[in-house]
Parts: C-alpha cells; structure tokens; sequence
C-alpha cells in the first residue's frame, strides 16, 4: 500500500494556487485584516474647541499621527453628533443609494480612524461596493497605466505611452531601474504620451525630493509616490513625519502640480511595526492623515504590500474597504491592483473584478500596460498580456473600464510619430541619438527583448546632462516646435499653462482628451441608485465593443464559399421506405451540402459523408440517402431516416457534424449512439459510426467509440459558429417530405 | 464697473484675467513666444492668486483640508524649488533640533508664510514631545 500523497493531492501541490503564500491570522503581527482585539475602542473628547482625546489616547499620549489627526484631520462641527451615530445606523447610510453621497462624507469628516474602521468592518462584500458606486468622487470613472521597461529605453517608453494614451489611459506613472535616468524617463512619457491626444498626466515615481524636483521642471505633470503609514516608528522609518509629507503637499501646490498621497495595508506589516492593530485601522489612520494634509487623493488599496493583506483570511474584503474609506473622506481614490497578488489567474482577477463592476476614480494605479518583464514595479495585477481579456470582460459587464480596443493600424503610427518626436527632442537638446534601426524595432516591439541593446552609458549620461544644464519641460516645447512637432509642442505646452490656472489641483482631476477637467467640482458623483450617476454613452458601448475576438459573419461566409460544390447531391424524388434486412439509411440536415460546406471538426461535408459510407459498407450491409427537409433536430432527422430504412437502423447527419444512429421503434428524440460534440468529431469516429450502424443493421454487437480526452473549452470556440450554421439549417426547412438523393464526390 | 466672480474651471471662464507668478497673462504664453525664448521659468509658475482662488473653490467643495493646503502653497510660490527642497529636508525626522524648527518658521513668516510657519511650529511641539528634535 502506498504511504505518499494521493495521486490527487500531488496534482493540487502543482496547480498555481498552491505557491501563493498564505498565514493564519495573528494578531500580535497585525497579520489580521478586521477587528484586532489590539484596536482601541472609538472615542473623541472635545474641550474647549480642542480634541483632548482620540481614540483611547488622551492628549498627553498622542503619537504624531494622533496628534495631527486631531489637530486638522476632523471637523469639531460635526464630530459629536458624527460620533454618536450607531455604527450599523451609519453603515446602513453608506449602502443606501438614497442617502446622499455628501451626507455621509459630512459625517466620517467628523468619526475617527477607530470608528470609521468599525463601520467598515460590518459591511459584506455586495455592500461595499455598493456603498463605493456612491463614494467615488468623481462621475466619470477613469485608469492609470504602468509605463516602464526593464533598461529605461527612451524610445520604447515613449511608444509605449502613446499606446497606452491610445488604449484610454490617461494617468501614465513610470519609474526607473537605475535612479540616474529618471529625467529622462519622465522626458520621454511627457512627450509620448501627448502624441495621441492631449492631456494624459504623467509622473516618474522615485525619491520624494528627485520627484518633487522634476515635477518642478515641468518633465511631470503630477506626483503620487508621497507614501503616509499607519504608525508613528513606521511613518518615521520611512524618513518622513506628517507634517513634513504636508508640507511636501504645499510644495507641490506651489507649483500647480496636481499631487496624492499613497498608503496602503500591509505596509506596516512587512516593516514589522503594526502595534498589534489591524490592517483596516491602520489604514483609516493613514486616510485621516491624508486629509489632514489637504492631499486631494490616495493611492491604495493593498499596493505593494496587497500580498502581506491578501494572506490573511478577509484580505480581499480589507482591501476594498480601505478604497471605500478613501472615498469616504472625500479623496481622490486611485484603487491599487498594481501588484501582482497571486499565481492563480482565477484568484488575481477576484481581487480586481470587484472594483471594476462598482467603479473608482481610477481603476487601477497602475495596470500595466507593457509586458509584465518590463514593469520596472514588478508586475502588476493586469499587464499588456491581458489587456485583451480585460477589454472582453468590459464588453461583457458593461462597466466602464475606460479602455479601448486598438489595432495595429491605429497604434503603429502613433508609435512611430512618439518616437520621432522623442527622438527630435535629444537631438535638438543635444541629449542622445539613435539609428533608424533602434527607432524602427521600437515602433514593432512588444517590449524591452525586441529592440537592440543601447549603450549602457547613453540613457543615466543624457539623464545627467539633462539635469546638469537645468533643462526644463519649455526646453521639450521648444525643441519640438523646431523639429516640426508643432501639435505636440502645443499640447506639452497646454500642461504647463494648465497648472498657472490650477484647476487640477482641485479632487479627482483629470483631463478629457479634448482638454476638459473633470474633478469633484466639474463632475462630481451623483449616483443615487438606479437609474441614476456615470453610464456609458451609446457610443461609448459600440467602441467597448468592437473587441479583436469578434468576427464579422463574412468570416463565416467565405470559410463555407471555400468548401461550396465538395458534395454534389442529385435529387432523385420523394423518399421511400426500403424492403432490404441490411439497409442503413443515412438522413442529411436540411443544408447539408446546399448552404453549409464545412463541419464544426473542420472536415468537410463531402468528407464526413465519405467515411460514414465507408463504415457501413465495410461492415457488409448496404446505405441509402435521404435529405430530410422538415425539420433540423439531429433526432428526428435520424428517426426519420430509421423509419425509411429496411433494417429500422438510420443515421441522423446534421451539416455542423453533430451525428447519431437511431431505431424505427425508439422515440423521436431517442438513439442508441450520439456524437453531440461535433468539434471533435474525426474521420475515425464518423467512420466507425457507419460500422456500427451496419452492426445494429446485422444484429451484431457495436464497437465502444470514445472521444479523446480534452478539456479545451468548447462553447466559447465554437458557440457563435453553432448559432451561424444552425441560422442557415433554419434557413432550408421547408414543410416537404424527405427526398432520396445520390451523392457524387467532384474530384 | 462689478468684478466677475471667478467660475470653475478658471481654464474655461478665464477672459484674460488670469496671471502667472511673473505677472504675466496666461493667454500669453503661446508656442511662438516660447520658441522665441521670451518665456521663463517663472513665467510658467502658477500665482499665488491663483492658488488662494483654487483654495476658496475647494473650501466651497467642502473640503477646508485642500483650501489649506492651497493657500500654503501659494505661500510659498515665492520660495525657490532650491529653498523649498531644503524646507522640505529641514522638516523630515531627526533633521532639525527645536531651535532649528523655530528659526526655520521665523524664516517662513518673514517670507510671508504664516500658515507654513504655523505648520511647523505645531510640527516642532510634537517633534520635541515625540523625542524627533531636542
């Protein structure tokens, strides 16, 4: 007797589920994503105009985050009446599409982090994102793009920006292997990601100072990687306090430089300093610093750290709640799905379908969308890889994805002007040149292992002169406008004069690609149930979907005009029923071989007919033809056929392949063998089916016939081909009696 | 003649009004005058009025955090990115001692940028009760 794993359990060591890594709950690590018993009890004590306790702490014992919490993260107006609300009274307000979005962020301005954390908490899955249909900030949902490559090749980022502007981007967010190019990196996204329309923001995630130090430059047009954490030591180890990150905020508003905060469960975790709370208090932490701050948005939703939230039990739930949270305090919310969070497909989609369905400021920060090795993040939820698969679910939901489906001849020449036009610029700077040969690869490429190698000096040494020479995003107008790139010139440009208006630093900001900002002021939610808030447009749902995976019905038409005439049936006159013991006869579909040439399996009809013939004659018995013209179900065309046959023995044949044997004295919608998955039907099996015919004809015992074994989908391969050729067996019912005919084969 | 109160989105509403730090129109900043070399660094930033426009706008949206926010900003439009970026340095943890921080505020409000100055002045008091500056 074997002692090892069964067979079965060894088959599930090896599926991809199995690598993820998964822990049991633990409180003391904050490995636990609601309700850590290490959570304090909501509290808020007010005197005198001033919050003199929060939380469980009073004001002697505030930590920074506390303190500057409840020196600018609450409104005292309504933080009473807020915090006395019942919790279930409250979570049931958020859910409703009837109560109105403003009347509960009116309230969480006045709940703490402990509070809001333990109203979360009781929402069920359909709750929260019914409650995030109403929260998001802004009407028109909208995504970001990953935009980066394994050796920060200017050429190819600039490319890759201009698709994904074409794909309906409209944040694009790179970052660097080597810190030395990052100028460069944001040079080449500033200018690509204008050339298909105008308006995409961009920005070069990297060092706090280095970020803030090219968005002053105007190389990029927002800022996200200001990072808050949810405890004081952790918030401290990441070399930054609150009010040193605020004032960061204020230095980017000084420039009119549209910026968000990032957070995100799980961080506290892997730099092990939780104080024993859960992942959802920490991060109502974080937001309530977020708004403190006066950042108009965040960035999370797990983040990096979504891993470290999805091994617990409740991960995926945490994760939603805290992009509801964020909501909830009025903020731009940029919802994660940006790290790869499982080996399991199934399981990285469930993190992320979700959110789709109920919809966010931004739906991803960040899929990427270039080839998971060249996302200098890591790879994120969703890469290039399935950018199709995506833009199919969006056509089968109906939600508003954003994205749009795009050929070759739509993205090749934007790819070839962005190039060009980057190109243009290092050589009008005197930055960097490249041969025709590195840009033409570009323009072809999939990724990073399609285009030559450059010299490893030629990126960081530009990068350097760049920044040596103070170059600054007018020095990028300039040289584009020389070169002959006006229209890009203008659109570079219109960012920069967008910030002088600042529109954009106002929530949730972006612009359309005919340069409208939408934000909290100009589109704000106004979801109210159904009926109500962001749809598409009817336009919108044609361009969703136009998917490359939908074939147009000439498809099919030519695919059959190419087999027309590979069976000749001649009509001899109306049937009639055979006197011979050994007589099969072998009943056709109505349009079989007058309208439909080609079976599912790829044989012809001419051919599926050939060994069906074949088969019973080696068996000894004799075959006669019918077409039968009354009806198109294989079972009553097979019992017609019987009844027409000496032996009582018929074949039913439809044109699509589907085949069966039948009996004078078995019901209509009897048989006694039946090949119903046409597609994988072979020449073998109609062969043997023809002998077995002749066996049941001859009282003889049939031959076992099995399919080999598959497991490839069928209905989606094949269902939208079903549905065409059963139109066309539709199309040839007539209300006549079946015909006898011969069969010639043309050679 | 009455001012026109100023509309959100400014980019739209704007009828020439709209300055840049510099005091330069907005509508002035073609592609022709920056091939020409006429437009600066400066003349590409935005304006403290501006900013405490943007502010208003956002406190009306009823976020009183951003309006805040905003009009620290538009403190320090006047400040150089090299100042600001040492601001910002002076500011993150361990860098500075109380003394520091103070004259770092003073610093602030003899540039016009009382609300900045307040921000670190409150940063300070919980710096020094957190044991970050002595």
């Amino acid at each position: 007797m074997s002692t090892g794993p069964s067979l079965r359990a060894q088959f599930y060591a090896t599926r991809p589920i199995s690598r993820d890594n998964l822990v049991p709950e633990n409180a003391a690590l904050g490995l636990i994503a609601f309700s850590s018993p290490n959570d304090p009890e909501p509290s808020l004590r007010i005197s005198d105009g001033r919050i003199v306790e929060l939380d469980g702490k009073s004001e002697d014992e505030f930590d920074l985050l506390d303190e500057f919490i409840a020196r600018r993260g609450i409104d005292l107006a309504v933080a009473e009446e807020a915090m006395a609300l019942d919790d279930v009274a409250f979570a049931q307000a958020l859910v409703d599409g009837a109560t109105p979005r403003a009347s509960v962020t009116r309230l969480a301005a006045g709940m703490t982090p402990a509070k809001l954390a333990r109203v979360l908490a009781l929402l069920a899955p359909v709750e929260l994102l019914s409650a995030m249909q109403k929260m998001r900030v802004r009407r028109t949902p909208s995504i970001q793009a990953h935009v980066t490559n394994r050796v920060d090749h200017p050429l190819l980022l600039a490319a890759d920006a201009a698709s994904a502007v074409a794909l309906g981007f409209r944040e694009l967010e790179t970052t660097v292997p080597l810190l030395r190019d990052a100028p460069l990196n944001a040079v080449a996204l500033l200018v690509g990601g204008q050339v298909p329309a105008p308006g995409a923001l961009t920005q070069c995630a990297v060092e706090e100072r280095l970020e803030l130090e090219l968005g002053m430059r105007g190389l990029t047009t927002y800022a996200e990687t200001v990072s808050v954490y949810g405890t004081e030591q952790v918030f401290v180890d990441g070399d930054d306090t609150p009010w040193s990150k605020a004032f960061l905020a204020s230095c980017y508003a000084s420039r009119g430089l549209k910026m968000r905060f990032t957070s995100g469960s799980g961080a506290e975790c892997l730099m092990g300093a939780t104080e024993g709370c859960s992942m959802l208090y920490l991060e109502a932490r974080c937001l309530a610093v977020t708004r403190a701050a006066g950042s108009q948005g965040t960035q999370n939703g797990g983040i990096d750290g979504v891993n470290v939230a999805g091994s617990v039990p409740d991960g995926m739930r945490e994760v939603i709640a805290e992009n509801l949270l964020a909501m909830m305090h009025d903020l731009e919310s940029c919802t994660g799905n940006d790290t790869l969070m499982s080996s399991s497909d199934i399981r990285r989609t469930a993190h992320t379908l979700p959110l789709l369905l109920a919809g966010s400021d931004f739906l991803f920060s960040g899929f990427g969308s270039i080839p998971a090795y060249d996302n200098a993040f890591g790879p994120s939820n969703f890469n290039a890889e399935d950018i199709d698969d995506y833009l199919v679910v969006q056509r089968d939901w109906g939600f508003e994805g954003v994205l749009r489906p795009q050929s070759d001849d739509d993205l090749l020449p934007l790819r070839r002007r962005a190039v060009e036009a980057l190109r243009a610029v290092l050589d009008e700077l005197d930055l960097a040149r490249f041969s025709d040969a590195d840009a033409e690869a570009v323009v072809q490429a999939h990724g990073s292992l399609d285009v030559p190698a450059l010299d490893p000096h030629l990126v960081p040494d530009a990068a350097d002169q760049l920044m040596q020479r103070g170059l600054t995003a007018l020095d990028v107008v300039r040289a584009l406008a020389v070169r002959g790139f006006e229209v890009e010139a203008e659109r570079v440009l219109d960012m920069l004069r967008q910030r002088l208006y600042g529109d954009y630093l106002q929530t949730s900001a972006i612009f359309t690609e005919d340069m409208r900002v939408l934000s909290a002021l100009s589109d704000p939610n106004d979801y109210a149930g159904p009926g109500t808030g962001y749809r598409m447009t009817a336009a919108r749902r044609v361009e969703t979907g136009a998917v490359r995976q939908v074939w147009a019905p000439a498809t099919l038409v030519a695919e059959q005009d190419a087999h027309a005439g590979c069976l000749q049936l001649r009509e001899l006159g109306p049937a009639q029923r055979g006197t011979r013991p050994d007589e099969v006869v072998v009943g056709l579909s109505p349009a079989f071989a007058h309208t439909i040439w080609l079976s599912l399996s790829g044989l012809t009809v001419a051919e599926v007919l050939r060994q069906v013939l074949a088969g019973i004659e080696e068996e000894g018995a004799s075959a006669r033809l019918v077409q039968v013209r009354r009806t198109l179900d294989v079972g009553a065309i097979g019992s017609t056929a019987s009844r027409l046959a000496g032996s009582g023995i018929g074949i039913g044949l439809q044109a699509k392949g589907t085949a069966l044997i039948h009996r004078a004295d078995l019901p209509p919608l009897g048989n006694l063998e039946l090949f119903s998955i046409a597609p994988r039907v072979t020449r073998e099996l109609y062969r043997g089916l023809g002998r077995n015919a002749a066996r049941y004809a001859r009282s003889a015992e049939p031959e076992p016939l099995f399919l080999a074994e598959s497991s490839e989908p069928l209905g989606p391969n094949y269902h939208a081909r079903v549905v065409a050729l059963v139109a066309l067996e539709r199309g040839s019912v007539v209300a006549s009696d079946p015909l006898e005919v011969e069969a010639t084969w043309p050679s | 003649m009455a001012e026109l109160k100023p509309v959100y989105p400014l980019a739209e509403s704007d009828t020439g009004q709209a300055r840049t730090s510099s005091g330069r129109k907005v509508g002035e900043i073609s592609l022709d005058a920056v091939v020409r070399g006429e437009i600066g660094p400066g003349d590409i930033r935005i304006s403290p009025e501006v900013l405490r426009q943007q502010a208003d706008f956002a406190e009306q949206g009823g976020n009183p955090q951003l309006a805040d926010n905003l009009r620290r900003g538009a403190e320090l439009v006047a400040f150089s990115d090299e100042e600001l970026l040492d601001l910002y340095e002076s500011l993150r943890p361990g860098r500075s001692s109380a003394l520091e921080l103070e004259q770092l505020a003073a610093r602030l409000d003899a540039g016009g940028a009382a609300l900045c100055a307040a921000l670190v002045r409150e940063a300070r008091g919980a710096y020094v009760r957190r044991g970050l500056a002595s």
